[in-house]
């Protein structure tokens, strides 16, 4: 598979070629080739965890400039939860909601909002039974992808009904189209805490249609709204969101307003590595739903968030406490499930075969074992792979020689 | 090439936390040749349970996997105390385990009767004070 979109890239100026990112992405998609650390976009889930523990700065998030929104003329802004953790000494959501209206939003679609609504359909379809047990949360898109990826056998397990952002996109659009407002003119764009939004909003893996215009970054419009903020001074009540849709901003947040006794939440990238092995051995029997997070925390620890996670999830469950907003419903909105549901399930992707064919890949597969006999197997990455195993199977897959500094001569 | 790829492993029976290790491996290499998820979850909970039963009940053993293009054979080996009644270990909720594993989460009971449903064929064949080798085969 081509991957054209890239929400993470390297700079090749400040990469010094240390092996950190190699050692901490979760899906051992990047080697260091020529002393830099180049990234295998087949196997990248847009995590972010390279951006988050390269020391230089060399991993860059990509996302779309703020200058797009003013290229239309009714624009819409989608915060997410997490933004609101973002503040000093915030005690009210408003002031959040008026700066962005004060940078030249035309509107804002709380995306908290359109959480408690994903909430009401989940409990739903939750209820039918129908859905295999454990239910899979599909709010972060770092972890379906990566289920896709790796655990596959996993993918039926998925909760299929769109993101929050996807939905508040989506009925921000349909509210609007029906106020009379020119289907053209609307710009709809999310304010995202992660790559993995932005690349999961761009590339609409689900859907059948696109509802944003584009994707902003919560560090790049930070400054900017903090500078309008501070000129407000009695925001109006425009806050819809609870403290239900403000809480699907750290983990847990999604799995607790779904009033089930049997859940686990987890986050981070090892922590959600080893609770997807244990599902895939079968070992949650009893479990209702499973909410994992890529991220420290949960969306909270997005790498395009300012304030550290836990303080930011503080200051969220403060500002939570205040709200007492109850959750909204279907019925409110006049939705039904239908709104919710994928138009398509996502592709399982191969970029872990060693060949689409059975045989070549057994025959690889053989190679690569009679490699791995001959290599160290200490995993120390001079060799530019995050394994010895991988080392082997980039070998075999390449058809070059193993270059590995442990062996007589860098040769096995 | 050989008409089949084997893979061996010691499973440690002194360590809870590295049970698992060979189905998980075995798992992953599955993937690696595109066997169809179904078949990669069916392998993984019958081998993940035959390695756990020698982690608890026979202080480790060896669990070796001979991968096939349309199946795959799994053999778990241990020198371990030996099964006196095969019948009875079969029965779902059956149980040896002390109280002690059962605070782990393990010995349900449960083991011998999942590997037998996730496979297409089981044989055991044990002595006691001897051992216990365990034989599955899952078919693609
Ligand atoms: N490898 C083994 N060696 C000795 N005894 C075993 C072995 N595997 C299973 N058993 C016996 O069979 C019983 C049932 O096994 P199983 O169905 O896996 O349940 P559990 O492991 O939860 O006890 C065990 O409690 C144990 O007495
Ligand atoms: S974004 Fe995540 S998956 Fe992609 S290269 Fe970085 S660490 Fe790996
Ligand atoms: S946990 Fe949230 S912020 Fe992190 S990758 Fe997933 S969706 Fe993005
Ligand atoms: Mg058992």
């Amino acid at each position: 598979m081509e991957v054209t979109l890239k929400t993470v890239v390297l700079d090749s100026e400040k990469c010094i070629g240390c092996i950190t990112c190699m050692r901490r992405c979760p899906t051992e998609a990047i080697r260091i080739e020529n002393g830099k650390a180049k990234i295998l976009y087949d196997k990248c889930i847009n995590c972010g965890e390279c951006v988050r523990s390269c020391k230089g700065g060399a991993k860059r998030p990509v996302y779309d400039s703020f200058d797009l929104v003013s290229s239309y003329k009714y624009k819409i802004a989608l915060p997410s939860p997490s933004l609101f953790g973002q503040f000093n000494n915030l005690d009210d959501p408003n002031y959040v909601l008026e700066g962005l209206l004060a940078l030249g939003f035309d509107e804002v679609f709380e995306v908290g909002l359109a959480a408690e609504l994903v909430t009401d359909c989940t409990r739903r379809l939750m209820q039918k039974n129908t859905l295999p047990r454990p239910v899979i949360s599909t709010a972060c898109p770092a972890v379906a992808e990566l289920i896709m990826l790796r655990f596959q056998e996993l993918a039926d397990h998925l909760l299929p009904v769109y993101a929050p952002a996807k939905i508040a996109a989506k009925l921000a659009k349909k509210q609007a189209v029906a106020r009379g407002i020119p289907a053209d003119d609307i710009g709809i764009f999310f304010i995202s805490p992660c790559p993995a939004k932005v690349y999961s909003l761009h590339r609409e893996e689900v859907s059948n249609e696109k509802y944003i215009s584009g994707v902003l970054s919560q560090s790049d419009i930070y400054f900017r709204l903090v500078e309008k903020m501070n000129k407000i001074q009695n925001p109006r009540k425009l806050c819809k969101c609870g403290y239900s849709g403000i809480g699907w901003g750290s983990s847990g947040g999604e799995s607790n307003s779904l009033g089930l006794g049997n859940y686990i939440h987890c986050s981070g990238t090892r922590n959600v590595l080893g609770l997807l092995r244990e599902m895939s051995d079968g070992k949650l029997e009893g479990v209702e739903f499973v909410e994992m997070n890529m991220c420290p925390g949960g969306c909270v620890g997005g790498v395009l968030n300012v304030e550290n996670p836990f303080i930011a999830r503080n200051k969220m469950r403060q500002i939570c406490d205040k709200l007492r907003i109850p959750p909204a419903t279907m019925e409110e909105y006049g939705l039904d499930e239908s709104f919710f549901l994928w138009d398509k399930a996502p592709e399982p992707s191969t970029a872990f075969q060693l060949d689409p064919d059975r045989f070549a890949a057994m025959r690889k597969l053989v190679q690569v074992e009679e490699l791995l006999k001959k290599l160290p197997g200490i995993d120390c990455g001079a060799c530019g792979a995050p394994t010895c195993r991988c080392h082997a199977e980039d070998v075999v897959m390449s058809g070059g020689q193993p270059h590995c500094v442990k062996l007589e001569g860098g040769q096995a | 090439m050989e008409d089949c790829i084997r893979l061996e492993y010691d499973v440690d029976g002194e360590n809870f936390a590295s049970a698992g290790n060979a189905s998980e491996s075995v798992k992953r290499t599955l993937k690696q040749l595109g066997v169809s998820p179904e078949f990669v979850r069916k392998v993984a909970i019958a081998m993940y349970e035959g390695e756990i039963n020698m982690v608890i009940h026979a202080h480790g053993g060896k669990a070796l996997a001979e991968i096939y293009p349309d199946h795959i054979g799994i053999y778990l080996k241990d020198s371990g105390p030996g099964i006196a009644d095969v019948d009875l270990a079969m029965k779902a909720g059956y149980s040896t385990a002390t109280e002690n594993i059962r605070s782990l989460g393990f010995g349900a009971g449960m083991g011998l009767p999942n590997m037998k449903k996730y496979s297409d064929e089981m044989t055991i064949e044990t002595a006691v004070g001897v051992g216990t080798t365990v034989y599955l085969r899952v078919n693609f």
